[in-house]
Protein backbone atom coordinates (compact mmCIF):
# COMPACT_ATOMS: atom_id res chain seq x y z
CA UNK A 1 0.00 0.00 0.00
CA UNK A 2 2.92 2.35 0.81
CA UNK A 3 4.58 1.72 -1.89
CA UNK A 4 1.38 2.60 -4.45
CA UNK A 5 0.73 5.12 -2.39
CA UNK A 6 4.37 7.10 -3.15
CA UNK A 7 3.90 6.26 -6.96
CA UNK A 8 0.61 8.14 -7.01
CA UNK A 9 2.51 11.36 -5.55
CA UNK A 10 5.15 11.47 -7.26
CA UNK A 11 2.68 11.41 -10.39
CA UNK A 12 1.19 14.49 -8.64
CA UNK A 13 4.36 16.09 -8.01
CA UNK A 14 5.00 15.80 -11.77
CA UNK A 15 1.86 17.14 -12.60
CA UNK A 16 2.64 20.00 -10.15
CA UNK A 17 5.81 20.62 -11.56
CA UNK A 18 5.03 21.32 -14.67
CA UNK A 19 1.97 23.74 -13.66
CA UNK A 20 3.78 26.03 -11.15
CA UNK A 21 7.75 24.79 -11.10
CA UNK A 22 8.77 26.53 -7.78
CA UNK A 23 7.37 24.47 -4.70
CA UNK A 24 8.72 21.06 -6.45
CA UNK A 25 7.79 18.99 -3.92
CA UNK A 26 8.68 21.08 -1.05
CA UNK A 27 5.02 22.49 -1.42
CA UNK A 28 2.34 19.64 -0.36
CA UNK A 29 2.14 20.75 3.09
CA UNK A 30 2.75 23.41 5.81
CA UNK A 31 4.77 21.57 7.88
CA UNK A 32 7.43 20.84 5.33
CA UNK A 33 10.66 23.45 4.18
CA UNK A 34 12.16 23.69 1.52
CA UNK A 35 15.77 23.44 1.56
CA UNK A 36 16.24 27.38 1.14
CA UNK A 37 14.15 27.69 4.23
CA UNK A 38 10.96 28.85 2.49
CA UNK A 39 7.45 27.58 3.34
CA UNK A 40 5.86 27.04 0.12
CA UNK A 41 2.38 26.53 1.63
CA UNK A 42 2.36 30.27 3.56
CA UNK A 43 4.04 31.90 0.67
CA UNK A 44 1.04 30.55 -1.09
CA UNK A 45 -1.49 31.70 1.27
CA UNK A 46 -0.31 35.13 1.16
CA UNK A 47 -0.61 34.68 -2.99
CA UNK A 48 -4.41 34.44 -2.00
CA UNK A 49 -4.39 38.19 -0.61
CA UNK A 50 -2.15 39.53 -3.55
CA UNK A 51 -4.17 38.40 -6.10
CA UNK A 52 -7.39 39.54 -4.08
CA UNK A 53 -9.09 42.53 -3.82
CA UNK A 54 -7.37 46.28 -3.65
CA UNK A 55 -7.68 47.19 0.29
CA UNK A 56 -6.22 50.52 1.29
CA UNK A 57 -5.21 51.96 4.43
CA UNK A 58 -3.77 55.38 5.50
CA UNK A 59 -3.21 57.24 8.87
CA UNK A 60 -3.93 60.92 8.21
CA UNK A 61 -3.33 63.96 10.72
CA UNK A 62 -6.69 63.43 12.31
CA UNK A 63 -7.71 59.80 12.19
CA UNK A 64 -7.19 57.09 9.89
CA UNK A 65 -9.31 55.37 6.96
CA UNK A 66 -9.89 52.41 5.32
CA UNK A 67 -11.00 51.52 1.74
CA UNK A 68 -11.81 48.56 -0.67
CA UNK A 69 -12.77 48.14 -4.15
CA UNK A 70 -14.79 45.40 -4.80
CA UNK A 71 -15.33 44.74 -8.66
CA UNK A 72 -18.84 43.33 -8.97
CA UNK A 73 -19.41 39.34 -8.94
CA UNK A 74 -22.95 39.23 -10.58
CA UNK A 75 -25.32 42.06 -11.83
CA UNK A 76 -27.83 39.76 -9.56
CA UNK A 77 -26.22 40.87 -6.50
CA UNK A 78 -27.48 43.78 -4.12
CA UNK A 79 -24.66 46.75 -3.99
CA UNK A 80 -23.37 46.40 -0.08
CA UNK A 81 -23.01 42.71 -0.07
CA UNK A 82 -19.89 40.90 1.02
CA UNK A 83 -18.88 43.59 3.09
CA UNK A 84 -15.20 43.58 3.77
CA UNK A 85 -14.82 46.33 6.63
CA UNK A 86 -16.23 45.07 9.84
CA UNK A 87 -15.62 46.94 13.59
CA UNK A 88 -13.89 45.43 15.90
CA UNK A 89 -13.82 47.45 18.60
CA UNK A 90 -15.58 51.27 18.94
CA UNK A 91 -11.91 52.60 18.69
CA UNK A 92 -10.46 49.80 15.89
CA UNK A 93 -12.01 48.58 12.39
CA UNK A 94 -10.97 46.19 10.35
CA UNK A 95 -10.34 45.48 6.29
CA UNK A 96 -10.13 42.13 5.29
CA UNK A 97 -8.33 41.22 1.61
CA UNK A 98 -7.66 37.90 0.22
CA UNK A 99 -10.58 35.44 1.27
CA UNK A 100 -13.40 36.90 2.74
CA UNK A 101 -14.31 33.83 4.94
CA UNK A 102 -11.35 33.56 6.02
CA UNK A 103 -11.01 37.19 6.58
CA UNK A 104 -14.07 36.56 8.91
CA UNK A 105 -12.22 34.23 10.97
CA UNK A 106 -9.36 36.51 11.63
CA UNK A 107 -12.17 39.52 12.54
CA UNK A 108 -14.27 37.10 14.67
CA UNK A 109 -10.93 36.35 17.03
CA UNK A 110 -9.81 39.96 17.05
CA UNK A 111 -13.40 41.21 18.10
CA UNK A 112 -12.52 38.30 20.81
CA UNK A 113 -9.25 39.58 21.58
CA UNK A 114 -10.66 43.39 21.73
CA UNK A 115 -13.35 42.18 24.22
CA UNK A 116 -11.57 40.13 26.83
CA UNK A 117 -8.46 42.41 26.93
CA UNK A 118 -11.28 44.78 27.99
CA UNK A 119 -13.06 42.43 31.03
CA UNK A 120 -8.96 41.31 31.51
CA UNK A 121 -7.39 44.58 32.06
CA UNK A 122 -10.13 46.91 32.25
CA UNK A 123 -8.96 49.71 29.21
CA UNK A 124 -9.40 49.22 25.40
CA UNK A 125 -6.64 47.25 23.30
CA UNK A 126 -3.70 49.19 22.28
CA UNK A 127 -3.55 48.46 18.27
CA UNK A 128 -0.20 47.44 18.68
CA UNK A 129 -1.51 44.50 21.16
CA UNK A 130 -4.57 43.32 18.99
CA UNK A 131 -2.40 43.42 16.20
CA UNK A 132 0.48 41.47 17.42
CA UNK A 133 -2.35 38.88 18.55
CA UNK A 134 -3.78 38.32 15.25
CA UNK A 135 -0.05 38.04 14.34
CA UNK A 136 0.34 35.48 16.28
CA UNK A 137 -3.24 33.52 15.73
CA UNK A 138 -2.12 33.33 12.05
CA UNK A 139 0.87 31.62 12.42
CA UNK A 140 -0.29 29.30 14.15
CA UNK A 141 -1.93 27.94 11.23
CA UNK A 142 1.24 27.30 9.81
CA UNK A 143 2.62 25.06 12.52
CA UNK A 144 0.12 22.14 12.24
CA UNK A 145 -0.29 19.65 9.26
CA UNK A 146 -3.78 19.36 9.52
CA UNK A 147 -4.93 22.96 9.40
CA UNK A 148 -4.14 25.27 6.36
CA UNK A 149 -3.23 28.74 6.80
CA UNK A 150 -5.52 31.54 6.04
CA UNK A 151 -5.93 33.05 2.94
CA UNK A 152 -6.54 36.61 4.50
CA UNK A 153 -4.79 39.35 6.03
CA UNK A 154 -6.01 42.51 8.44
CA UNK A 155 -5.49 46.25 8.01
CA UNK A 156 -5.99 47.48 11.10
CA UNK A 157 -7.20 51.03 11.60
CA UNK A 158 -7.19 52.54 15.15
CA UNK A 159 -7.19 55.81 16.99
CA UNK A 160 -6.30 55.89 20.71
CA UNK A 161 -4.42 58.00 22.91
CA UNK A 162 -1.08 57.80 20.61
CA UNK A 163 -2.95 58.77 17.94
CA UNK A 164 -3.72 57.16 14.54
CA UNK A 165 -2.66 54.19 13.33
CA UNK A 166 -2.76 51.57 10.65
CA UNK A 167 -1.42 48.18 11.23
CA UNK A 168 -0.95 44.67 8.70
CA UNK A 169 -1.30 41.41 10.32
CA UNK A 170 -0.03 38.86 7.58
CA UNK A 171 -1.10 35.44 7.17
CA UNK A 172 2.86 34.77 7.68
CA UNK A 173 2.64 35.51 11.17
CA UNK A 174 3.93 39.44 10.51
CA UNK A 175 2.75 42.48 11.66
CA UNK A 176 4.11 46.06 10.99
CA UNK A 177 2.65 49.62 11.41
CA UNK A 178 2.41 51.66 8.41
CA UNK A 179 1.60 55.44 7.31
CA UNK A 180 -0.03 54.32 4.40
CA UNK A 181 -0.55 51.11 2.92
CA UNK A 182 -1.96 49.15 0.21
CA UNK A 183 -2.83 45.11 -0.57
CA UNK A 184 -3.92 43.28 -3.28
CA UNK A 185 -4.63 43.79 -7.03
CA UNK A 186 -2.43 47.14 -7.86
CA UNK A 187 -0.65 47.51 -4.66
CA UNK A 188 2.67 48.94 -6.14
CA UNK A 189 0.94 51.63 -8.36
CA UNK A 190 -1.22 52.65 -5.29
CA UNK A 191 1.92 52.11 -3.09
CA UNK A 192 3.85 54.68 -4.81
CA UNK A 193 1.12 56.93 -5.49
CA UNK A 194 0.96 56.97 -1.34
CA UNK A 195 4.71 57.50 -1.28
CA UNK A 196 4.47 60.45 -2.78
CA UNK A 197 1.80 62.16 0.04
CA UNK A 198 2.73 63.65 3.43
CA UNK A 199 0.01 61.73 4.76
CA UNK A 200 0.83 63.79 8.45
CA UNK A 201 -0.38 67.15 7.14
CA UNK A 202 -3.16 65.89 5.35
CA UNK A 203 -6.83 65.63 6.86
CA UNK A 204 -9.08 62.63 6.95
CA UNK A 205 -11.55 64.29 4.15
CA UNK A 206 -8.78 65.13 1.85
CA UNK A 207 -7.33 61.66 1.88
CA UNK A 208 -10.58 60.09 1.29
CA UNK A 209 -10.80 61.31 -1.99
CA UNK A 210 -7.05 60.28 -3.03
CA UNK A 211 -7.66 57.19 -1.65
CA UNK A 212 -10.69 56.34 -3.62
CA UNK A 213 -8.33 58.01 -6.82
CA UNK A 214 -5.56 55.20 -6.11
CA UNK A 215 -8.44 52.69 -6.18
CA UNK A 216 -9.80 53.68 -9.61
CA UNK A 217 -6.74 54.45 -10.97
CA UNK A 218 -5.25 50.58 -10.38
CA UNK A 219 -8.07 49.26 -11.89
CA UNK A 220 -7.74 47.59 -15.47
CA UNK A 221 -10.06 49.69 -17.18
CA UNK A 222 -10.38 48.16 -20.65
CA UNK A 223 -12.97 45.57 -18.78
CA UNK A 224 -15.41 48.13 -17.87
CA UNK A 225 -16.78 46.65 -15.06
CA UNK A 226 -18.83 47.81 -12.29
CA UNK A 227 -17.36 48.15 -8.60
CA UNK A 228 -17.89 49.19 -5.61
CA UNK A 229 -15.84 51.27 -3.12
CA UNK A 230 -16.09 50.52 0.27
CA UNK A 231 -14.86 53.43 2.71
CA UNK A 232 -15.05 53.24 6.47
CA UNK A 233 -12.99 55.55 8.94
CA UNK A 234 -12.31 56.93 12.46
CA UNK A 235 -11.43 60.52 13.34
CA UNK A 236 -11.79 63.01 15.20
CA UNK A 237 -14.75 64.35 13.29
CA UNK A 238 -16.38 60.84 14.38
CA UNK A 239 -15.33 61.07 17.92
CA UNK A 240 -12.55 58.65 17.19
CA UNK A 241 -15.22 55.87 16.77
CA UNK A 242 -14.76 53.72 13.63
CA UNK A 243 -17.42 53.87 11.67
CA UNK A 244 -18.67 53.67 7.63
CA UNK A 245 -18.00 56.62 5.72
CA UNK A 246 -21.46 57.85 5.34
CA UNK A 247 -23.03 57.47 2.18
CA UNK A 248 -23.27 61.27 0.97
CA UNK A 249 -19.40 61.78 1.94
CA UNK A 250 -18.48 58.58 0.33
CA UNK A 251 -20.29 59.21 -3.14
CA UNK A 252 -18.82 62.85 -3.04
CA UNK A 253 -15.38 61.19 -2.50
CA UNK A 254 -15.70 59.08 -5.80
CA UNK A 255 -17.34 61.21 -7.80
CA UNK A 256 -14.63 63.97 -7.06
CA UNK A 257 -11.80 61.38 -7.42
CA UNK A 258 -13.34 60.36 -10.86
CA UNK A 259 -13.51 63.72 -12.16
CA UNK A 260 -9.68 64.13 -11.41
CA UNK A 261 -8.87 60.97 -12.94
CA UNK A 262 -10.30 62.42 -16.37
CA UNK A 263 -8.90 66.02 -16.53
CA UNK A 264 -5.78 63.98 -16.10
CA UNK A 265 -6.82 61.80 -18.59
CA UNK A 266 -7.79 65.00 -20.43
CA UNK A 267 -4.62 66.74 -19.95
CA UNK A 268 -2.36 63.92 -20.96
CA UNK A 269 -4.17 63.26 -24.31
CA UNK A 270 -3.84 67.06 -24.78
CA UNK A 271 0.02 67.16 -24.34
CA UNK A 272 0.48 64.08 -26.52
CA UNK A 273 -1.22 65.72 -29.49
CA UNK B 1 5.48 30.25 59.78
CA UNK B 2 1.78 30.56 60.55
CA UNK B 3 2.42 32.49 64.07
CA UNK B 4 -0.36 31.18 65.36
CA UNK B 5 -0.54 30.46 69.05
CA UNK B 6 -2.58 26.98 69.67
CA UNK B 7 -4.68 27.78 72.35
CA UNK B 8 -6.68 25.85 74.82
CA UNK B 9 -8.49 23.98 72.32
CA UNK B 10 -6.17 23.55 69.98
CA UNK B 11 -7.68 24.86 66.92
CA UNK B 12 -5.40 28.13 65.24
CA UNK B 13 -7.03 30.95 64.41
CA UNK B 14 -5.88 32.16 60.92
CA UNK B 15 -3.55 34.90 60.58
CA UNK B 16 -5.13 38.37 59.85
CA UNK B 17 -4.17 41.90 59.06
CA UNK B 18 -6.89 43.49 61.31
CA UNK B 19 -5.65 46.66 59.95
CA UNK B 20 -5.29 50.47 58.81
CA UNK B 21 -5.05 50.83 55.34
CA UNK B 22 -5.42 54.12 53.17
CA UNK B 23 -3.95 55.32 49.96
CA UNK B 24 -5.25 59.29 48.82
CA UNK B 25 -4.31 61.47 45.50
CA UNK B 26 -2.55 64.60 45.70
CA UNK B 27 -1.37 67.37 43.06
CA UNK B 28 0.58 64.69 41.44
CA UNK B 29 1.41 61.67 42.43
CA UNK B 30 -0.36 59.13 45.43
CA UNK B 31 0.63 58.51 49.29
CA UNK B 32 -0.42 54.70 50.35
CA UNK B 33 -0.34 54.23 53.98
CA UNK B 34 -0.76 51.49 56.39
CA UNK B 35 0.27 50.57 60.00
CA UNK B 36 2.23 47.10 60.64
CA UNK B 37 0.07 45.08 62.79
CA UNK B 38 -0.70 41.28 62.15
CA UNK B 39 -2.37 39.73 64.50
CA UNK B 40 -3.83 36.04 65.20
CA UNK B 41 -6.19 36.55 67.75
CA UNK B 42 -4.86 38.08 70.24
CA UNK B 43 -1.49 37.57 69.59
CA UNK B 44 0.88 39.89 67.28
CA UNK B 45 1.85 37.64 65.01
CA UNK B 46 3.81 39.92 63.57
CA UNK B 47 4.28 43.82 64.87
CA UNK B 48 6.58 45.29 62.03
CA UNK B 49 4.58 43.73 59.00
CA UNK B 50 4.33 45.25 55.58
CA UNK B 51 1.09 45.51 54.13
CA UNK B 52 1.79 47.37 51.21
CA UNK B 53 3.09 45.62 48.67
CA UNK B 54 4.17 46.70 44.77
CA UNK B 55 1.99 44.48 42.20
CA UNK B 56 4.33 46.29 39.18
CA UNK B 57 6.51 49.53 38.64
CA UNK B 58 4.75 52.34 40.31
CA UNK B 59 1.59 50.21 41.37
CA UNK B 60 1.18 49.53 44.80
CA UNK B 61 -1.39 47.38 46.74
CA UNK B 62 -2.72 47.80 50.16
CA UNK B 63 -3.10 44.23 51.50
CA UNK B 64 -6.45 44.35 54.74
CA UNK B 65 -8.59 41.04 55.62
CA UNK B 66 -6.79 37.60 55.57
CA UNK B 67 -2.62 37.90 54.90
CA UNK B 68 -3.09 34.26 53.19
CA UNK B 69 -5.44 35.82 50.86
CA UNK B 70 -4.23 38.89 50.07
CA UNK B 71 -0.54 37.86 50.15
CA UNK B 72 -2.13 35.30 47.00
CA UNK B 73 -3.65 37.93 45.37
CA UNK B 74 -0.44 40.46 45.17
CA UNK B 75 1.16 37.08 43.71
CA UNK B 76 -0.81 36.23 40.89
CA UNK B 77 -1.52 40.43 40.72
CA UNK B 78 2.00 40.28 39.60
CA UNK B 79 2.15 37.71 37.55
CA UNK B 80 -0.69 39.06 35.42
CA UNK B 81 0.96 42.10 35.13
CA UNK B 82 4.29 41.08 34.97
CA UNK B 83 3.13 39.50 31.55
CA UNK B 84 0.98 42.63 30.58
CA UNK B 85 3.71 44.90 31.22
CA UNK B 86 6.11 42.84 28.62
CA UNK B 87 3.29 42.91 25.87
CA UNK B 88 2.82 46.26 25.90
CA UNK B 89 6.20 47.24 25.45
CA UNK B 90 7.21 50.87 26.71
CA UNK B 91 3.42 51.74 27.04
CA UNK B 92 4.09 50.97 30.60
CA UNK B 93 0.69 49.24 32.92
CA UNK B 94 -1.74 51.77 33.70
CA UNK B 95 -2.98 52.00 37.37
CA UNK B 96 -6.25 51.34 36.09
CA UNK B 97 -5.57 47.49 34.29
CA UNK B 98 -4.07 46.57 37.86
CA UNK B 99 -7.08 47.50 39.64
CA UNK B 100 -9.05 45.48 37.20
CA UNK B 101 -6.94 42.55 37.83
CA UNK B 102 -7.29 42.58 41.29
CA UNK B 103 -10.94 42.99 40.89
CA UNK B 104 -11.27 39.99 38.82
CA UNK B 105 -9.90 37.78 41.25
CA UNK B 106 -11.75 39.10 44.10
CA UNK B 107 -14.86 38.76 42.25
CA UNK B 108 -14.48 35.34 40.72
CA UNK B 109 -12.93 33.82 43.88
CA UNK B 110 -15.53 36.39 46.49
CA UNK B 111 -16.70 33.16 47.76
CA UNK B 112 -13.64 31.76 49.63
CA UNK B 113 -12.19 35.64 50.13
CA UNK B 114 -11.91 37.44 52.93
CA UNK B 115 -9.99 40.15 51.76
CA UNK B 116 -10.45 44.49 51.40
CA UNK B 117 -7.67 46.28 49.18
CA UNK B 118 -6.79 49.11 47.68
CA UNK B 119 -4.70 49.85 44.30
CA UNK B 120 -2.84 52.75 44.16
CA UNK B 121 -0.37 54.27 42.12
CA UNK B 122 0.69 56.50 38.98
CA UNK B 123 0.49 56.28 35.06
CA UNK B 124 1.49 58.56 32.61
CA UNK B 125 -1.81 58.55 30.88
CA UNK B 126 -3.67 59.43 34.04
CA UNK B 127 -1.31 60.08 36.94
CA UNK B 128 -2.25 59.64 40.21
CA UNK B 129 -5.04 57.38 40.88
CA UNK B 130 -6.68 55.16 43.92
CA UNK B 131 -8.71 52.01 43.35
CA UNK B 132 -10.45 50.30 45.99
CA UNK B 133 -11.63 46.89 46.06
CA UNK B 134 -13.00 46.07 48.64
CA UNK B 135 -14.79 42.49 50.00
CA UNK B 136 -17.18 41.02 47.43
CA UNK B 137 -15.05 42.35 44.44
CA UNK B 138 -16.27 45.93 43.60
CA UNK B 139 -13.82 48.60 42.05
CA UNK B 140 -14.34 52.34 42.24
CA UNK B 141 -12.15 54.96 41.80
CA UNK B 142 -11.53 57.70 44.24
CA UNK B 143 -9.76 60.69 45.66
CA UNK B 144 -8.88 58.68 48.73
CA UNK B 145 -9.68 55.67 50.65
CA UNK B 146 -9.71 53.92 54.02
CA UNK B 147 -10.01 50.45 54.42
CA UNK B 148 -9.23 47.80 57.35
CA UNK B 149 -10.81 46.93 60.83
CA UNK B 150 -9.35 50.57 61.86
CA UNK B 151 -10.49 52.54 59.17
CA UNK B 152 -13.86 53.19 60.57
CA UNK B 153 -12.53 55.26 63.25
CA UNK B 154 -10.82 57.86 60.93
CA UNK B 155 -13.96 57.79 58.01
CA UNK B 156 -15.45 61.03 59.46
CA UNK B 157 -11.61 62.38 59.63
CA UNK B 158 -10.58 61.89 56.14
CA UNK B 159 -13.91 62.93 55.09
CA UNK B 160 -13.58 66.27 56.72
CA UNK B 161 -10.18 67.06 56.21
CA UNK B 162 -8.39 65.58 52.46
CA UNK B 163 -8.50 68.09 50.30
CA UNK B 164 -7.94 68.47 46.53
CA UNK B 165 -4.36 69.04 45.10
CA UNK B 166 -2.74 68.71 48.69
CA UNK B 167 1.46 69.05 48.06
CA UNK B 168 3.56 65.61 48.54
CA UNK B 169 4.50 66.68 52.53
CA UNK B 170 0.84 67.60 52.95
CA UNK B 171 -0.56 64.37 51.85
CA UNK B 172 1.85 62.83 54.13
CA UNK B 173 1.47 64.11 56.99
CA UNK B 174 -2.72 63.57 56.41
CA UNK B 175 -2.08 59.89 55.72
CA UNK B 176 0.50 59.47 58.73
CA UNK B 177 -1.73 61.23 60.95
CA UNK B 178 -4.87 59.46 60.20
CA UNK B 179 -3.45 56.27 60.60
CA UNK B 180 -1.97 57.40 63.97
CA UNK B 181 -5.82 58.01 64.74
CA UNK B 182 -7.14 54.87 63.95
CA UNK B 183 -4.00 52.99 65.75
CA UNK B 184 -5.03 54.94 69.27
CA UNK B 185 -8.39 53.06 68.88
CA UNK B 186 -8.41 50.18 67.17
CA UNK B 187 -6.99 47.48 68.87
CA UNK B 188 -5.89 45.32 65.65
CA UNK B 189 -3.88 48.05 64.44
CA UNK B 190 -1.03 48.96 65.99
CA UNK B 191 3.44 49.35 65.49
CA UNK B 192 4.65 51.48 62.59
CA UNK B 193 3.23 53.53 60.24
CA UNK B 194 4.15 52.52 56.62
CA UNK B 195 3.77 54.81 53.57
CA UNK B 196 4.48 54.64 50.08
CA UNK B 197 4.87 57.99 47.80
CA UNK B 198 4.31 57.27 44.13
CA UNK B 199 4.57 60.22 41.31
CA UNK B 200 6.80 60.89 38.21
CA UNK B 201 10.12 60.87 39.42
CA UNK B 202 10.12 58.48 42.11
CA UNK B 203 8.13 55.65 44.32
CA UNK B 204 9.68 55.92 48.00
CA UNK B 205 9.03 53.68 50.69
CA UNK B 206 9.18 55.10 54.46
CA UNK B 207 8.17 54.16 58.23
CA UNK B 208 7.70 56.35 61.33
CA UNK B 209 9.25 54.12 63.23
CA UNK B 210 6.72 53.40 66.91
CA UNK B 211 7.97 55.78 69.00
CA UNK B 212 7.75 58.71 66.48
CA UNK B 213 3.58 57.64 65.92
CA UNK B 214 1.79 60.56 67.59
CA UNK B 215 -0.61 59.17 70.26
CA UNK B 216 -3.75 60.81 71.87
CA UNK B 217 -5.49 60.68 75.22
CA UNK B 218 -2.58 59.77 77.62
CA UNK B 219 -1.88 57.15 76.08
CA UNK B 220 1.53 55.35 77.71
CA UNK B 221 3.92 57.05 75.44
CA UNK B 222 6.95 54.38 73.67
CA UNK B 223 10.02 55.18 75.15
CA UNK B 224 13.90 54.43 74.04
CA UNK B 225 15.77 52.76 76.21
CA UNK B 226 15.73 51.34 79.91
CA UNK B 227 13.32 53.24 81.91
CA UNK B 228 14.55 55.47 84.75
CA UNK B 229 12.63 54.27 87.93
CA UNK B 230 12.02 56.42 90.60
CA UNK B 231 12.06 54.58 94.45
CA UNK B 232 9.68 56.89 96.60
CA UNK B 233 11.06 57.15 100.09
CA UNK B 234 8.97 55.89 102.80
Amino acid sequence: FGARRKRVERSDQNKLRSMSGVGSGYDLSVTTFSPEGRVFQVEYAGKAVDNGVAVVGVACKDGAILAVEKPEETKMMLPGSNRRIFTVAKHVGMAVPGKLPDGRQMVSRAQQEAENYKRFYGTTIPTKVLSDRLANYCHAFSLYWHLRPLGSAALTASYDDQGPHIYLSETNGVSYRYYGIAVGKGRQGIKTELERLKLGNLSCREALKIVCKCLIKQRDDTSNKKFEIELAWISDETNKQFVRVPKELAKESEDEAKKEIEQEDEDSDDMES
Amino acid sequence: EKGAMATGSGKMKEVLTGTTIMACTYDGGVVLGADSRTSSGNYVANKVADKITKVCDKVYLCRSGSAAHTQAVAGYANLYLNQHAIELGEKGVCVRSAANIVKEIAYTNKQWMNAGMIVAGWDKNEGGQVFVVPMGGTLMEVPFAVGGSGSIYINAFVDKNWKPKMTKSECKAFVRKAVSLAISRDGSSGGVIRTVTVDKDEQVKEFLPGNEVQVYHDEIQFSQGAQKVEFVKA
